[in-house]
């Protein structure tokens, strides 16, 4: 063929480039995910007269593909001639940074910050900024969303040195002035989440002077949705601002925000705090935010009440150690006392995760006379959630009191957990097990835990008995092979001649995942024989169980085992009537490399097995 | 009240009338002196699926979409003479099936809610009983030219010819509008979503259920939250239903909702996450001696409105449409009788259901006027400022080119003139249930069964969007 040679580099090329516009989705998702490629092919030259206005206009196209459009422009300044072309790059992003898919949008716009770090001071102001400037003016507030986000990126690199620097800067909070109070919510929105971005690259007199004011606007706006942007906007005005400063500028606002009319810019106070206390300082922590923050604990609506008291354990770490202590014990624990009979679930709940960090900063004597009460309430609490994020957190009172202190109530509310009628509550005490384990000690554990763990081992629900048997690994792992030898071993031996072959196979299952960490010794010893002796199984499931555990032991057993006892039970398993087992078996043995199979036996029997398998699989699960 | 002093309400000249069937449709131009054109799409066979079941203006007037039984959108445009016409047609909604709950899903669109302005597309919210969708409806004028493997009629072309690679350009083409579908709010009503509300902060919406109402983000497809649920423990103790609900239109924390028993409420969402507990009530004492068995069933709020002021509420029951100002909640500020005469006919109108029949209301561009449906395919109006009303009627006889709606009248017993209708020759099957007036000129569009009629004042200039006064006639 003549030119061959050109045709052959040229032709995935030339698919790709076709592909750019294929019908289905997904080849042009591949085809824009290679753009580099493309662009690599055509050279720089043809990628920025030919290929970039090609992509411009393309923006009809589902939001995948220009995410995946917008992402890839952002690493292209060499595929377009390095940092001198790179403002080539901008009109395709300045048309995706318009489009109404948020998420595209904000890639865009993500891509556009990347590639103004590659323009040189010259270029941005004569390319950059009248983008900036054109977004912030246009029709449609998506293009005016998407320009909040990038006066923050251009104006510190337009050199200093130029004369235009000031009236650049001065523009651009003109513009910002004018989104902060544009007519659509949404640009209000956008200028609020990023007036604290802005806020950092500016002069701190500009900050002061223009900053203050546009921020005040903002917190006091007609819709909450606004408002409740501008308190992480003040959290980060804060942070700029001189301690002197602070309490005329800044303080009256959040003091406001912190008793808005609207719960929900309530609850972004609250969710905010420990940044905010950060930003403030020492003083105004003591003087201001403690009251705030108890009345956040004390609020009327339970979602700030839930956010307030997830805040309980950084906010009480973070207050100045001179007077953390009294601070707590007169402002902070009385609310946490009423927090913990709340009415609502989820605020006790998040009061539970995070209640008994407060030990380590209270003390031993203070944990025991204050807060030993409130864990025993919040054990018996009707709420499972609740009692489980207590005991997931038992290892911070474990180091400053000891658990022996709990135990007593500790143990009845395992047991109910552990008996609990909804299976995903079980489940989430079964993880626990492992750490109270540790906590506890292997003599209550074996005294009053054991018995919990060998029953999830029956529980009727799959994935609790799965759970258990991972369980039993880590416990095994925790307290050492010999007590595993006495105390779960044999119980788990012993359900291998259970009459229901679920059981059965729980013994299988358990094996598998135990056999690694007893060690040689007792799975040969013990294990093993149990294991072989169930090929004979009359249930296919087990058998073909059988087969797969003695594959997953194989590693662990002494070679003279595997040729002595094993290969003769796969052997005969391999002819077992039931395909299944036939093809696990075979899969073992092929798995432990005991000897070489003519191949034919496994043309034959895999493609179907795999299939019923696959069958089997469902059945298996309750 | 004799007819002599009717206003000008009377001066809608009819402009467009459509059936639902837009597959078989003849259009009949008419030349004449009118700065006007009528279309007439004749519809042979009346198909239940093109019963439209709901009317919507979008923000400026420009659009107007109208949603059907069988689950499909027809969007107009109006031109730049000011007549509307078809601009996009596409099936929102199929019928489903809930195997959980052996039942048939609907494809009927209940609502339809136009999102303000994104950008150059068009955005809009449709719902038939348990899905929400937000679909984009937007123009495309270009098309990419050029392949690298074949050539401009699909074929392949030799590969020993193609020697450069070759970039697609766009090129100009004939103007192509498409409806997407953008995102699919499902699986969050139990019972059947009576209405969707745009919120003015232009991210949330509120679906409405018979007992529940949920608050969505535009962008967020996987949650909802309940803001409402009178859902009771036990469903014996059930006494009413959410009825329809609807968010201010400036304010984006209160919203209000009606109930079967006639009352609406108005939720401050900055005050608690679940709304509950609404932070105004308003009902209207019934006089007890009036109470009969159609009391409550008639005082089921059958559509609330907030006017474009934000100032009042517009409530429809099913004799009455009531103002209400947000600052009073013991008794509306005015009250309009829709149909006084059937009061006598309610056993009836049980009977046969129609007393159940769900009539919405709405107000013009500058809350003025206040239009609502009735029977017979009658509507009406009330001037608020002079407290006249009319009753007109949208139906093919009368809907003739150029043609001036004439007033009709209902009387109880005795004809006083010759156009008079008695109330015993009144057709109930025939009803203007949907109504829709355009937010800024005096353009309405009535939707009855499967006809849309669409009204335009007669002394708006052509083309010139401003807001006429609105004249009383010159009496007689």
């Amino acid at each position: 063929m003549a030119g061959a040679e050109g045709d052959d580099s040229l032709y995935p090329i030339a698919v790709l480039i076709d592909e750019l516009r294929n019908e289905d989705v997904q080849l042009r998702l591949n085809s824009i995910k290679k753009l580099s490629t493309i662009a690599l092919a055509l050279g720089v030259e043809r990628t920025r007269t030919e290929l970039l206005p090609f992509l411009t206009d393309t923006i009809y196209d589902e939001d995948e593909v220009l995410l995946a459009l917008a992402e890839q422009l952002g690493s292209f300044t060499v595929l377009v001639g390095g940092p001198e072309f790179v403002h080539c790059l901008l009109p395709p992003l300045e048309s995706l940074a318009t489009v109404e898919e948020t998420v595209v949008r904000d890639k865009a716009v993500e891509s556009l910050r990347k590639i103004s770090q590659e323009h040189s001071p010259v270029d941005l102001e004569v390319h950059f900024v009248p983008l900036v400037k054109r977004l912030a003016s246009g029709d449609w507030f998506t293009s005016r969303t998407s320009a909040c986000g990038l006066f923050g990126v251009c104006y510190p690199r337009v050199s200093i040195m130029t004369h235009t620097f000031e009236s650049t800067l001065i523009t651009a909070v003109m513009h910002f002035r004018t989104l902060c109070s544009d007519d659509t919510p949404m640009v209000r929105r956008a200028a609020s989440s990023k007036l604290g971005e802005f806020a950092k690259v500016l002069e701190l007199d500009y900050v002061k002077s223009d900053i203050i004011p546009l921020f005040t606007a903002l917190a006091s706006d007609e819709q909450d949705s606004v408002r409740l942007l501008a308190v992480e906007a003040g959290v980060s005005i804060a942070a700029l601002l001189p301690q002197e400063d602070l309490e005329d500028l800044v303080m009256p606002t959040l003091r406001q925000a912190a008793e808005d009319k609207s719960w929900r810019v309530r609850y972004m106070v609250a969710d905010k705090f420990s940044e905010l206390q950060k930003a403030v300082g020492p003083e105004i922590t003591k003087n201001d935010l403690v009251p705030a923050f108890q009345n956040l604990l004390k609020d009327c609506e339970a979602e700030v009440r839930t956010a307030a008291a997830n805040k309980v354990k950084v906010f009480c770490e973070s207050l100045p150690e001179d007077s953390r202590e009294t601070i707590i014990m007169t402002h902070i624990l009385p609310c946490v006392k009423e927090l913990v009979s709340d009415t609502n679930q989820h605020v006790k709940s998040a009061l539970a995760s995070v209640i008994m960090g407060l030990s380590t900063i209270l003390g031993k004597d203070n944990t025991v006379e204050h807060l030993l009460p409130l864990f025993l309430v919040q054990l018996k609490d009707e709420y499972p959630e609740v009692r489980l994020n207590i005991i997931s957190n038992l290892d911070c009172v474990n180091e400053v009191i000891g658990i022996r202190q709990l135990s007593q109530s500790l143990l009845p509310a395992i047991v109910e957990l552990a008996e609990d009628a909804k299976w995903r509550v079980r489940l989430a005490i079964i993880e626990y097990m492992p750490l109270l384990a540790g906590q506890l000690g292997v003599e209550f554990f074996d005294e009053k835990l054991n018995s919990l763990c060998m029953a999830w081992l029956i529980d009727h629900v799959y994935a609790i008995r799965e759970a258990a048997t991972c369980n039993l690994m880590k416990l095994v792992e925790k307290f050492g092979a010999e007590w595993a030898q006495n105390t779960i071993v044999p119980k788990v031996l012993g359900m291998a001649n259970d009459s229901n072959y679920l059981h059965r196979m729980t013994t299988l299952f358990c094996i598998n995942a135990l056999s690694e960490v007893c060690g040689q010794e007792i799975t040969t010893k013990h294990m093993l024989p149990v294991v072989l002796k169930m090929s004979t199984d009359q249930v296919a499931n087990v058998r073909f169980n059988v087969a797969r555990c003695l594959q997953k032991i194989g590693p662990v057993l002494d070679s003279s085992a595997l040729q002595a006892e094993v290969k003769p039970v796969l052997e005969k398993l391999a002819t077992d009537q039931d395909m299944d087992v036939k093809y696990f078996a075979l899969e073992a043995i092929s798995g432990m490399y005991l000897f070489n199979l003519p191949t034919y036996i496994f043309s034959e029997t895999f493609s179907f097995s795999s299939i019923l398998f696959f069958f089997f699989s469902f059945s298996l699960s309750p | 009240m004799s007819s002599g002093c009717l206003f000008v309400l009377r001066g809608f000249l009819c402009l467009i009338i459509k059936d639902g069937n837009l597959s078989l449709f003849l259009r009949l131009l008419v030349p004449c002196s009118s700065p006007y054109e009528i279309y007439l799409f004749f519809n042979l066979v009346c198909d239940p699926a093109d019963v439209i079941s709901t009317v919507e203006f979008n923000q400026t007037g420009e659009f107007l979409a109208t949603g059907d039984k069988g689950g499909r959108v027809v969007i107009f445009q109006r031109e730049p003479q000011g007549e509307y016409n078809v601009y996009s047609t596409f099936q929102s909604h199929e019928p489903e099936f809930d195997y959980l709950k052996s039942l048939e899903i609907e494809e009927k669109i209940n609502k339809i809610r136009w999102l303000p302005p994104h950008n150059p597309a068009h955005f809009l919210l449709s719902t038939n009983d348990k899905t929400v969708k937000l679909w984009k409806v937007s123009e495309k004028d270009k098309r990419a030219e050029g392949y690298n493997l074949r050539d401009e009629e699909g074929r392949l072309k030799d590969l020993s010819t193609i020697t450069t690679l070759q970039v697609p350009v766009l090129r100009p083409m004939d103007l192509l509008v498409e409806a997407s579908p953008r995102r699919v709010f499902a699986n969050a009503h139990a019972y059947h979503i009576n209405s969707i509300s745009v919120n003015s902060d232009c991210e949330t919406y509120l679906s409405a259920d018979d007992l529940r109402i949920n608050l969505w983000h535009l962008n967020i497809t996987d949650r909802s939250f309940n803001i409402v649920d009178l859902k009771p423990e036990n469903m014996e103790d059930l006494s009413e239903v959410i009825t329809v609900a609807e968010f201010h239109p400036h304010h984006c924390h209160l919203l209000a909702f009606s109930s079967s028993t006639g009352t609406t409420r108005l939720c401050d969402m900055r005050a608690r996450a679940l709304c509950d507990q609404h932070a105004k009530l308003f009902e209207e004492a019934v006089d007890p001696s009036r109470r009969s068995f159609f009391s409550e069933i008639v005082s089921s709020v059958s559509d609330v409105k907030f006017s474009h002021s934000g100032r009042y509420l517009l409530t429809r029951d099913y004799l009455t449409v009531k103002v209400w100002d947000l600052n009073m909640e013991n008794k509306p500020v005015e009250t309009y009788q829709v149909h006084d005469y059937l009061q006598t006919k309610l056993c009836s109108l049980y009977e046969s259901d129609c007393i159940f029949d769900k009539f919405e209301c709405t107000w013009n561009g500058t809350d003025s006027v206040i239009m609502t449906g009735a029977y017979n395919n009658y509507f009406r109006m009330f001037d608020r400022a002079s407290l006249r009303d009319v009753t007109l009627e949208a139906s093919r006889e009368v809907c003739k080119r150029r043609a001036v709606l004439q007033p009709r009248r209902v009387c109880v017993g005795k004809k006083r003139k010759e156009t008079d209708v008695s109330v015993d020759s009144l057709d109930f099957r025939k009803k203007i249930l949907h109504t829709a007036w355009h937010p800024k000129e005096n353009i309405i569009a009535i939707a009855a069964s499967n006809n849309l009629y669409i009204f335009q004042d007669r002394l708006t200039p052509n083309g010139h969007h401003n807001m006429p006064e609105i004249q009383s006639a010159p009496p007689k």
